[in-house]
């Protein structure tokens, strides 16, 4: 049987951008924003849930034709469980500091919308290795998200990038002040709703929201 | 009691699982557009979450906590790491046999919370407040009253977004904020009001 040729690059782009799993399908905000405050915490978590997606994926699409349907929930939520049990454990072992930052965050990696969400729609139909790739596209997609507010929130609340100060000090001295609402929870629900409206007005990809 | 009283505040205004911690976002955003269907979700996560969270303490401090197993031979045992597992096997163990009790002696009850019961099992407000009760080293009775404070907390947040939801229908959003994107901002701002009771201790 020849194989059918899957556009692995496209599956890769697709869940970055044109489908960005935050923006367009309102998956993932859960665990999105609590560890925006900084630069550093989501970019760790961006990275923790790319590999927890793309390797869920891979392995519910492996075993897509074991899984009875009227289970697949239970077995989808435990191979979850078992990743985000290894990442939280590499993360404890070898950044013992962000892991004790992102406290709790790596655990709800296992209700995060987007796992569960590509495994069902995704991973469920498709051959492992094109569903491989599609969490990795989408994981991606959710890091880019939560890398944008973060560097948003970190400049306007703190004035630095990655920890560095990068506000020059003759500007504080002119009257700036770092913007404390930023820092705080309602920064974030401000920032996403802006760069919603933000995406939406781009010309050329301004596809009407399915989102009633 | 004060304590406890100054918990259950904490819970329902300043820590309010929802708006200070985003969790529980997901059927936040999917479920407030009606208020009575608001309303029973919020009353079912109120709920499960303090059904739950003692349970899960009483497993995590009976099973897995360091140390929790010396009276089976094993004081040096440590088996937390399998707490997300484990929390998660109970929220949808427990969100099932609700349901199944609910059915057979409510039937009325049923019929409105019965929909939203297996939508909770995933939804990060209650593995969330499991997390924190262990995170917090809360007691027992402590652990009640923190999942009684976050799911009221979660309600009064959720039911306050439909009823405002409701109204921003016949408002002139800017096209392209519509939708998602205003119901952002609108939850910033009730979160920036939830904020004002941090001054607040009992």
């Amino acid at each position: 049987m020849p194989e059918e040729k899957i556009n692995y690059r496209e599956i890769v782009t697709r869940g970055i951008w044109k489908e960005n799993p935050v923006a367009y399908q309102v998956l993932g905000i859960c665990s999105a924003l609590a560890v925006t405050v900084k630069m550093s915490t989501s970019i760790v978590m961006g990275i923790a849930l790319t590999i927890v997606t793309a390797f869920s994926s891979l392995i519910i699409s492996s075993l897509r034709k074991k899984i009875p349907s009227n289970i697949r929930i239970i077995v989808e939520l435990a191979i979850i469980s078992s990743l985000v049990i290894i990442t939280d454990q590499v993360l404890k072992a070898f950044f013992y500091d962000i892991s004790k930052q992102l406290s709790i965050f790596v655990g709800l990696i296992i209700t995060n919308c987007i796992v569960l969400g590509r495994a069902e729609s995704f991973a469920l139909a498709n051959r492992p290795l094109a569903s491989f790739f599609d969490g990795i596209g989408n994981g991606l997609g959710y890091s880019l998200v939560l890398v944008t507010v973060a560097f948003l929130r970190e400049l306007l609340g703190a004035g630095k990038f990655l920890g560095f100060n990068i506000i020059p000090q003759f500007i504080f001295d002119a009257g700036y002040q770092n913007m404390g609402l930023m820092v705080l929870a309602p920064g974030a629900f401000f920032i996403i709703g802006l760069l919603v409206w933000l995406k939406n007005s781009l010309p050329g990809i301004s596809k009407p929201e399915t989102y009633k | 009691m004060g304590d406890l009283l100054s918990l259950f505040i904490n819970s329902v205004f300043i820590g309010n699982i929802l708006l200070a911690y985003f969790l529980g976002m997901c059927s936040f955003i999917a479920v407030s557009k009606n208020v009575e269907i608001a309303t029973g979700l919020g009353f079912a996560v109120i709920f499960v979450l303090t059904v739950t969270s003692p349970v899960n303490w009483i497993i995590y401090h009976g099973l897995l906590a360091p140390g929790a197993l010396a009276w089976a031979g094993f004081p040096d045992l440590d088996l937390s790491f399998l707490k997300f597992i484990t929390f998660i096997a109970v929220i949808a163990a427990i969100v099932q046999a609700v349901e199944m009790v609910i059915d057979k002696y409510s039937p009325l009850l049923y019929a409105t919370l019965g929909v939203f019961l297996p939508l909770i099992a995933v939804n990060c407000a209650i593995l969330g407040t499991s997390l924190f009760m262990v995170e917090r080293h809360y007691t027992f009775i402590e652990s009640i009253v923190f999942g009684a404070g976050s799911g009221t907390g979660w309600m009064l947040a959720i039911v306050s977004m439909a009823a405002i939801r409701k109204k921003i229908l016949y408002a002139d959003v800017p096209k392209g904020l519509e939708g998602f994107g205003i119901t952002m901002i609108i939850a910033g701002l009730m979160a920036m009001t939830f904020m004002m009771f941090s001054g607040i201790t009992l």
